[in-house]
C-alpha cells in the first residue's frame, strides 16, 4: 500500500491557506465572540459573588492585627521562656509599641482580639495603653503590674504570643465549640459556652423538617394544577403566588396574630370549648411557630417546580398502565411518581438551601428555641463586629451545604433536575 | 433600643447610600444623618434637623438603620464613608473607638451652658467620649398591663421576677444585657454592686439562676416595638421595654400600661463620626449646634428620653418631666449601663446567654 503523504492531503482555501487553519480560526472567532457575550455576567459573579465570598472566608482565617501592632514584642517574645513572667526589655518593647498603637489607634484592636481569647483582658490593654501615655521612662514591668495586675499572668503572654501569628484557625475552632488553651493545643469550649455544634445539627433538621412538610404539602397541591382543567387550575395557581408576591414581614407578622396565645386560633378553640382558656397553646416564639411560618413561606419554592415537571407528564401513560390492569395506587407509583421525581429533587434542593440559611423569620417568631445558625452569623457581623468567627460559621455552613449537594448529586445525580 | 426590623433599615441605608453616591455635587452642601428611625429619628428632625438646616441652609438626608457598627466599619474599611454622623449606642461608641472606625471629637468645641458651665461639666457622666459627643438618655424599664392586676400591683425589679405573687407570662429582650443586670437586682442586689457582684463567676451564677426562676414563663423579643405590642395583644402581663416606646404606647395609643422605674437600667445615645467622613468640618458643627442646651430641651418635646446636658433639664416642659429616666422620683434606684463591664464581658455573655436560653 502507497504511502500517502501529509503533503497530499492538505486541502486549501482559494487564498491557499489550509483549510483546517481557517476552519480553526472561525471556530476561534466564534468562541471568543460566544465568550464576550457571557462576559458581563461573568464579570457580575465574579464581581458581586465570587469575589465577596472569598474575601469573607479570608477573613476567618485572616489575623493580621497583633502582628501588624506589636511586631518586635512578638520578636522579642520568640526567646521568652514559657509560663515565666517576661523580663524589663521586654515590658519595654511592649510598652513603646502600645504607646504607638494608641496614637494610630490600632490598640483597641488587639484588646478586642486577645478579649475572644481571655474575657475580660480587654480592658487590661485599653486601660494601660491610656496610661501608658504618661510614663516617660522605666522601669516598666513595675509600672504594667501596677496599672494591671493581669500583667503578672504569663497566660496572657503566651496568648498575645499565640495571636500573634498572621493566619488563625481559632475563628474556625470558636464556631466548633473549641478554642485552643495558654499551651496551644486544642480543647473544648466550657460546657455552658457550647452553642454553635447544637445549633448547626438544629439548622440541619430543622431545615429537612421544612423540606419534607413542604414536599407533602405541596405534592398534592402541584398535582392538582397540573391535571384539574385550566380555569381551576389557574385559580390554584393564583392561589399559591399571591403569598409568593407578599412582603416577608407581612406574611410572618400575620402568623403571629393568628398563632399566638391571644390570637384567633387560640381564640377559637377556647371559644368552641376544645381547651380551657388557661390551657392557651403556646404556638409561636419557639420551635413550633418557626417551622410553621418557614413552611408555609419556602411552600410556593416547591410548588412552582413540581408543577412545571407534572405539567409535562402526559396523563396518556397512566391511563396506559390503567388500561393494562394496574389499581390506582400502583399506576400512580410505578408510573407517575418516577416521572415527577426531578421536580422533587429541584423543589426539595430549592426549599432546603433557603430554609438552611433563612434568618428573619426565625428571629422574629423563634423564641427562646427557634434561633437557627444565621441569626448568629448575623449577630456577629452587625453587633459583636466579630466578622472572623461571622466569617467561620458561614464557612461551615457552606461547606455544608456543598456536601450536601454533593450527596445529592450522587443519589439523585443532577441532571436529574428540573427547575422548569 | 428603637429598633426597626432588620432588613427596613437595611434598605433605608442602601437608599441612603444609593442616593448620595448618585448625587456627589450635592455631597457638600448635604449630610447624612443615620438615627433608628420612627418616633425617635422624627424628635431628632424636630429639635436638630429643621433648626439647622434653616439656620444654615444646609440640607439633611435622614437615614435609618438598627444600631450596630456593621455599616460604619463597611464603610471605613472601603474607604467610602457616606454616613456623616450615626446615633450610636454607648457600647457600640467604645468599640467603635477601640476599632479606630470612628473620629475623635474634641470635647473643648462643644458650647458651654447658657451660665457659662463648661461644657465638659455640664454633661452627665460618661455623656462625652473620645470618640463621641451624647444626646439623650434612655433606659430600660419594665411596664405591666394594669388590667391584670387589679389588686396589688408590681412595684418593684423583685416583683418581676416574683411569679407567684404577680403570674403572667414576662417579655425580656433576647440578649444578656440588661437581663443579668435586672436578674441581680430583682435578686436583692443592690444597684451599686450589681457590677462588682458580675464581675465574680458566683454573681453571674446568680443572675443566670435567677433568670432560671422566671425561664419557663417568658417570651424573649428583639426588636423595640415587639414589647408593647406583646403587652397590647395580651401576649405577656409584663415586659421589659426601652422607656420611650411605653411612652407612646401609653400616652399616644392609650394603652392601660403602667411603667415600673424601680431598678430601671438607664443607657445614652451619641453622635459618632465615622472615621474618614467627606464632609467633617460640617459634621462637626451640626453636631456642636444639635448638642447645645437648647437644643436638647427641645428633643424632649418630642419623646421621652432625658437631655443629657444639666442645663437642659430645667428647660424641659414640666408636663413632659415625670417621664423621663431622669426625672428625681423616676432615678432613684437606677443604675447606669457599665460599658467597660460589657466590652469586656460580651463575648462571653453572649455564648452563655445563647447556650443557657437553648437549655
Amino acid at each position: 500500500m502507497a504511502e500517502i503523504t501529509a503533503d497530499q492531503t492538505v486541502i486549501t482555501t482559494a487564498d491557499g491557506v489550509p483549510l483546517k487553519t481557517r476552519l480553526a480560526q472561525a471556530e476561534r472567532r466564534k468562541k471568543i465572540a460566544a465568550f464576550a457575550l457571557v462576559l458581563p455576567l461573568l464579570a457580575f459573579i465574579l464581581i458581586t459573588f465570587i469575589v465577596p465570598i472569598l474575601d469573607m472566608t479570608f477573613r476567618s482565617v485572616d489575623n493580621p492585627v497583633v502582628a501588624a501592632t506589636l511586631p518586635r514584642t512578638l520578636a522579642a517574645l520568640e526567646t521568652w521562656e514559657t509560663g515565666k513572667i517576661p523580663d524589663e526589655p521586654i515590658f519595654a518593647i511592649l510598652a513603646e509599641e502600645m504607646v504607638a498603637g494608641a496614637k494610630a489607634r490600632t490598640i483597641g484592636k488587639v484588646a478586642t482580639r486577645l478579649n475572644y481569647e481571655i474575657p475580660g483582658s480587654r480592658s487590661t490593654i485599653t486601660k494601660t495603653a491610656r496610661k501608658l501615655k504618661r510614663i516617660k521612662q522605666g522601669p516598666y514591668k513595675e509600672a504594667f503590674l501596677k496599672i494591671d495586675k493581669r500583667w503578672g499572668d504569663p497566660d496572657l503572654w503566651a496568648r498575645l504570643k499565640q495571636i500573634g501569628s498572621p493566619y488563625t484557625l481559632s475563628y474556625y475552632l470558636a464556631a466548633v465549640d473549641m478554642r485552643y488553651d495558654a499551651e496551644g493545643s486544642i480543647v473544648s469550649q466550657p460546657e455552658d459556652r457550647q452553642i454553635y455544634v447544637p445549633l448547626f445539627w438544629r439548622t440541619l433538621w430543622v431545615s429537612m423538617l421544612i423540606t419534607v412538610l413542604c414536599l407533602v404539602l405541596a405534592y398534592p397541591i402541584a398535582y392538582l394544577m397540573a391535571t384539574l382543567p385550566t380555569g381551576i387550575s389557574n385559580l390554584l395557581m393564583i392561589m399559591v403566588l399571591l403569598p409568593f408576591w407578599t412582603s416577608l414581614l407581612v406574611r410572618t407578622t400575620s402568623w403571629i396574630v393568628l398563632l399566638q396565645t391571644e390570637g384567633v386560633l387560640n381564640d377559637i378553640a377556647v371559644w368552641t370549648g376544645l381547651i380551657g382558656d388557661e390551657n392557651r397553646l403556646q404556638m409561636i416564639y419557639n420551635m413550633t411557630g418557626t417551622v410553621i411560618a418557614m413552611v408555609h413561606i419556602l411552600l410556593p419554592f416547591m410548588v412552582l417546580p413540581l408543577f412545571s415537571v407534572m405539567k409535562t407528564i402526559s396523563p396518556s401513560y397512566v391511563r396506559a398502565a390503567r388500561s393494562l390492569g394496574a389499581t390506582p395506587p400502583r399506576a400512580f407509583w410505578t408510573v407517575y411518581f418516577p416521572q415527577s421525581v426531578p421536580g422533587i429533587g429541584a423543589g426539595s434542593l430549592l426549599v432546603f438551601i433557603l430554609a438552611i440559611g433563612y434568618y428573619i423569620t426565625p428571629a422574629l417568631v423563634g423564641g427562646r428555641t427557634g434561633q437557627l445558625i444565621s441569626n448568629f452569623i448575623a449577630f456577629h457581623m452587625q453587633k459583636s463586629l466579630n466578622w472572623g468567627l461571622a466569617a467561620a460559621l458561614g464557612g461551615i455552613l457552606l461547606l455544608g451545604v456543598l456536601a450536601l449537594y454533593w450527596l445529592y448529586n450522587r443519589l439523585v445525580g443532577i441532571d436529574n433536575m428540573k427547575l422548569g | 433600643m428603637k429598633r426597626l426590623t432588620k432588613y427596613t433599615s437595611l434598605t433605608a441605608a442602601l437608599a441612603a447610600a444609593g442616593l448620595l453616591t448618585a448625587t456627589p455635587v450635592l455631597a457638600q452642601k448635604a449630610l447624612t444623618i443615620v438615627s433608628w428611625g420612627g418616633a425617635y429619628t422624627k424628635s431628632q428632625l424636630e429639635a436638630y434637623h429643621k433648626p439647622y438646616t434653616a439656620k444654615t441652609g444646609i440640607k439633611i438626608n435622614s437615614a435609618d438603620y438598627n444600631g450596630g457598627l456593621a455599616e460604619v466599619r463597611a464603610q471605613v474599611e472601603a474607604g467610602n464613608v457616606t454616613w456623616d454622623a450615626v446615633d450610636l449606642e454607648l457600647s457600640d461608641v467604645v468599640l467603635g473607638c477601640d476599632e479606630g472606625l470612628l473620629e475623635t471629637i474634641d470635647p473643648a468645641i462643644l458650647p458651654p451652658a447658657p451660665d457659662g458651665t463648661p461644657a465638659a461639666k455640664d454633661f452627665v457622666s460618661g455623656a462625652l467620649h473620645e470618640c463621641a459627643v451624647g444626646t439623650i438618655v434612655w433606659s430600660t424599664v419594665y411596664a405591666y398591663d394594669t388590667t391584670k392586676y387589679p389588686g396589688k400591683k408590681p412595684a418593684t425589679m423583685a416583683d418581676f421576677f416574683n411569679t407567684k405573687a404577680f403570674p403572667g407570662k414576662r417579655g425580656m429582650r433576647k440578649g444578656p444585657k440588661p437581663n443579668l443586670e435586672f436578674a441581680l437586682i430583682g435578686d436583692g442586689v443592690p444597684v451599686d454592686k450589681v457590677y462588682e457582684t458580675l464581675s465574680t463567676p458566683e454573681g453571674v451564677d446568680r443572675a443566670f439562676a435567677a433568670l432560671d426562676r422566671i425561664k419557663d414563663e417568658v417570651i424573649w423579643w428583639e426588636a423595640g416595638a415587639q414589647p408593647p405590642q406583646m403587652l397590647a395583644d395580651g401576649e405577656v402581663a409584663m415586659t421589659t421595654a426601652y422607656n420611650g416606646r411605653l411612652f407612646n404606647a401609653i400616652f399616644t395609643e392609650k394603652k392601660p400600661f403602667e411603667i415600673v422605674w424601680d431598678g430601671q437600667v438607664w443607657d445614652l445615645d451619641l453622635w459618632g463620626i465615622p472615621r474618614g467622613s467627606k464632609n467633617l468640618k460640617q459634621t462637626l458643627d451640626f453636631v456642636k449646634f444639635s448638642t447645645d442646651t437648647q437644643r436638647l430641651a427641645d428633643q424632649a418635646k418630642w419623646i421621652s428620653y432625658g437631655p443629657v446636658r444639666k442645663s437642659s433639664l430645667p428647660l424641659v416642659a414640666s408636663d413632659m418631666q415625670p417621664h423621663m429616666p431622669t426625672y428625681t422620683e423616676n432615678f432613684k434606684n437606677a443604675l447606669q449601663n457599665n460599658f467597660e463591664w460589657w466590652a469586656d464581658h460580651q463575648d462571653e455573655m453572649n455564648e452563655r446567654f445563647a447556650a443557657w436560653l437553648a437549655k
